[in-house]
């Protein structure tokens, strides 16, 4: 196990220079340069910017530049932002917490709706409740976050006015109250994002299970007269989530998409929409800051699916 | 032979071309049917509306800001008092034609790179592999986002506002959607070019590439046809996302994700901005979704319906 997971690890290394190599050609290829204001400014006389230029390294050869930005990366110089003039790396500290607690609890919420409905749905295959629930399931991924964000926001804050949609910081009281007020503005962005992930689960779970539920094994267990519940409980879905496992992985990159616009639509200051504003605001080391910090995330949580994998089959880390 | 045929049982059943037959498993996906009508009918509606709707779609009246559904204006109007009907007649035929085109993108790439992949038996196929799961494991809105905030300006210079982010968001959501398509062509070249009709063409003296082209991408193509359909869907959600954002098409060329930015702060006073052109991105995604469920069903012989 140890050996898989060092082996996991040494994969992952490579996978993020990768990323990192790809940014920075995009960031290279790109026309303009941060200092092209400068040229251009009258009150800047052309030594003083051939001399920032040069102490910036924007003239040397690609691959230097390269290294010198992995370098500054790796030591945790992200750079400066030019618009709130903070260090990148407090302001994306300082929002990080609220995008891994929305995407968290919505990931939650999403396995909790869609194991109970994927397996009673394998149970009965082509039964009503699968063909609905397949249906829905299919809506589900059809409806883009952005348009179920405004559908909830019309709904349940103009019409019924039960929640509200922006999403504030500063909550005052203290104690229940608080809690309570910040579940609530929490739960909108939360179901936004649950219900989307839920849809493609909902599917992944109920084919997994079918996949397995054929098995002999199976089929052993019930000729040993165990109840429905016990077979499908404990010999079939234990077996059929390890797939899942993975395929809640691969769905990362998506969940990420899909919080940025629930960020933004809700206001809710996490990097999503840290990203957006500092697009607006032409922030470059922001943007570059914020989409890297993205793929660390994507590649982090590979590594944990992968070894959440080899620990519910061994069989994988033995290889 | 011809009495063995007539002596297995499913000679009792007549059998079609291959077309009518493929037909005949797609027609059993009654919700395929639907939405291939749903479907043709947006798709005719907004290549031909311009022709019966002749209302422009810069039209700015201050007397009818804001104003719900009427006769006049059948999908309302919007805070300038532009028609919206016209304009997502406008924003349609753009949004369908980056969800097509970026569809070909990344099925051309995907193709390609999963051919060369399953065809080389060396270096290059585990290259290429490596390469597509490095794609897989980009975060994809970001990396978008990121491109689109790099060389906006730089292609707008080039090929005006409109064509210069048009090239931009096909390409980029293009290049950043063929590693499945790549996937699926790589497995099925892998198995199929040990199959024997292969063996035999290259027996025969076929070369490489008349293998390819001739006997082994004309049967992977049915997945592939599939992965395209779905492809589309993705497309038109991933330009509607940008131009949610605001960061895609220029803020007058009115597609309908643009349609959505723009109507979400009026939200409480008229719904219906908001209301039609989601709905109109919700049901052609939905449609061609189905689509592909029935093309699946249709598609793969191995299946017994």
């Amino acid at each position: 196990m140890r050996q898989y997971i060092l082996r996991r690890l040494l994969i992952a290394g490579p996978s993020l220079l990768g990323i990192s190599l790809v940014l920075f050609t995009v960031l290279a290829l790109a026309p303009g340069d941060p200092f092209s204001d400068l040229a251009t400014n009258p009150n800047v006389p052309p030594e003083v910017a051939l001399a920032l230029r040069a102490k910036f390294g924007l003239d040397d050869p690609v691959y230097l530049r390269y290294l010198h930005w992995l370098a500054a990366m790796a030591h945790g110089d992200w750079g400066f932002s030019f618009v709130s003039r903070v260090n990148v790396d407090t302001l994306i500290l300082q929002r990080l917490p609220t995008t891994l607690y929305v995407i968290g609890s919505s990931q939650l919420l999403a396995l909790l709706i869609a194991i109970p409905i994927g397996v009673y749905a394998a149970t009965r295959p082509y039964s009503l409740f699968d063909q609905i629930a397949n249906t829905f399931a299919f809506i589900g991924f059809s409806l883009p976050t952005f348009f179920t964000g405004i559908l909830f926001i019309l709904i349940f804050s103009i019409k019924l006015d039960w929640l509200p949609f922006v999403y504030s910081t500063d909550i005052s009281g203290t104690g229940l109250a608080r809690l309570g007020e910040e579940i609530r503005q929490a739960i909108m962005p939360v179901m936004v994002l649950a219900l989307f992930q839920a849809a493609s689960l909902t599917r992944f779970v109920r084919s997994a299970m079918l996949d397995v539920i054929r098995l002999d094994y199976v089929t052993t267990a019930r000729a040993k007269g165990l109840g429905q519940r016990r077979v499908i409980i404990t010999h079939v879905m234990r077996n059929a989530m390890i797939p899942v496992v993975t395929l809640i992985a691969l769905q990362i990159p998506a969940v990420f998409g899909g919080a940025i616009v629930t960020e933004q639509i809700f206001r809710i200051p996490g990097i999503g929409s840290l990203l957006i504003s500092s697009i607006l605001s032409n922030d470059t080391p922001v943007v570059m800051a914020v989409t890297f910090v993205f793929a660390c995330l994507v590649v982090f949580f590979n590594l944990v699916a992968d070894v959440l994998y080899g620990w519910l089959d061994p069989r994988i880390s033995l290889r | 032979m011809a009495g063995l045929t007539l002596a297995s049982p499913s000679a009792e059943r007549r059998s079609y071309s291959p077309r009518r037959e493929m037909w005949r498993r797609y027609r059993r996906h009654k919700l395929a049917v639907v939405s291939a009508v749903l479907l043709l009918a947006l798709v005719a509606a907004v290549v031909f509306g311009p022709f019966f709707w002749r209302v422009s779609i810069n039209d700015i009246d201050f007397n009818a800001t804001l104003q719900g559904p009427s006769l006049a204006h059948p999908f309302g109007t919007d805070d300038l008092g532009q028609d919206l009907l016209a304009r997502m007649i406008y924003g349609g035929r753009i949004s369908l034609a980056v969800g097509l085109a970026a569809m070909m993108v990344s099925v051309i790439v995907g193709t390609l790179v999963g051919a060369l992949a399953g065809m080389s038996r060396g270096a290059l196929g585990h290259g290429l592999m490596w390469l597509t799961d490095l794609f897989l494991s980009l975060p994809q809105l970001p990396l978008l986002l990121l491109l689109i905030y790099l060389f906006r300006d730089g292609l707008k210079a080039a090929f005006g506002p409109e064509g210069g982010i048009f090239i931009l968001v096909v390409l980029v959501i293009g290049g950043l959607r063929w590693m499945p398509v790549a996937r699926l062509v790589r497995a099925q070249f892998l198995s199929l070019r040990e199959k024997e009709f292969v063996e035999a063409a290259r027996a025969l003296g076929a070369s490489p590439l008349r293998q390819v082209v001739r006997h082994i991408l004309p049967n992977a193509v049915g997945p592939v046809i599939i992965a395209g359909t779905i492809d589309v869907a993705a497309a038109i959600i991933a330009e509607s996302t940008l131009s949610f954002l605001g960061l895609g098409f220029p803020p007058d060329t009115p597609t309908w994700g643009r349609l959505l930015f723009d109507a979400k702060d009026y939200l409480d006073i008229s719904a219906h901005w908001a209301l039609f052109p989601g709905a109109a991105i919700f049901i052609a995604v939905v449609a061609i979704n189905f689509i592909g469920d029935g093309l699946r069903d249709a598609l793969d012989a191995r299946r017994v319906i």
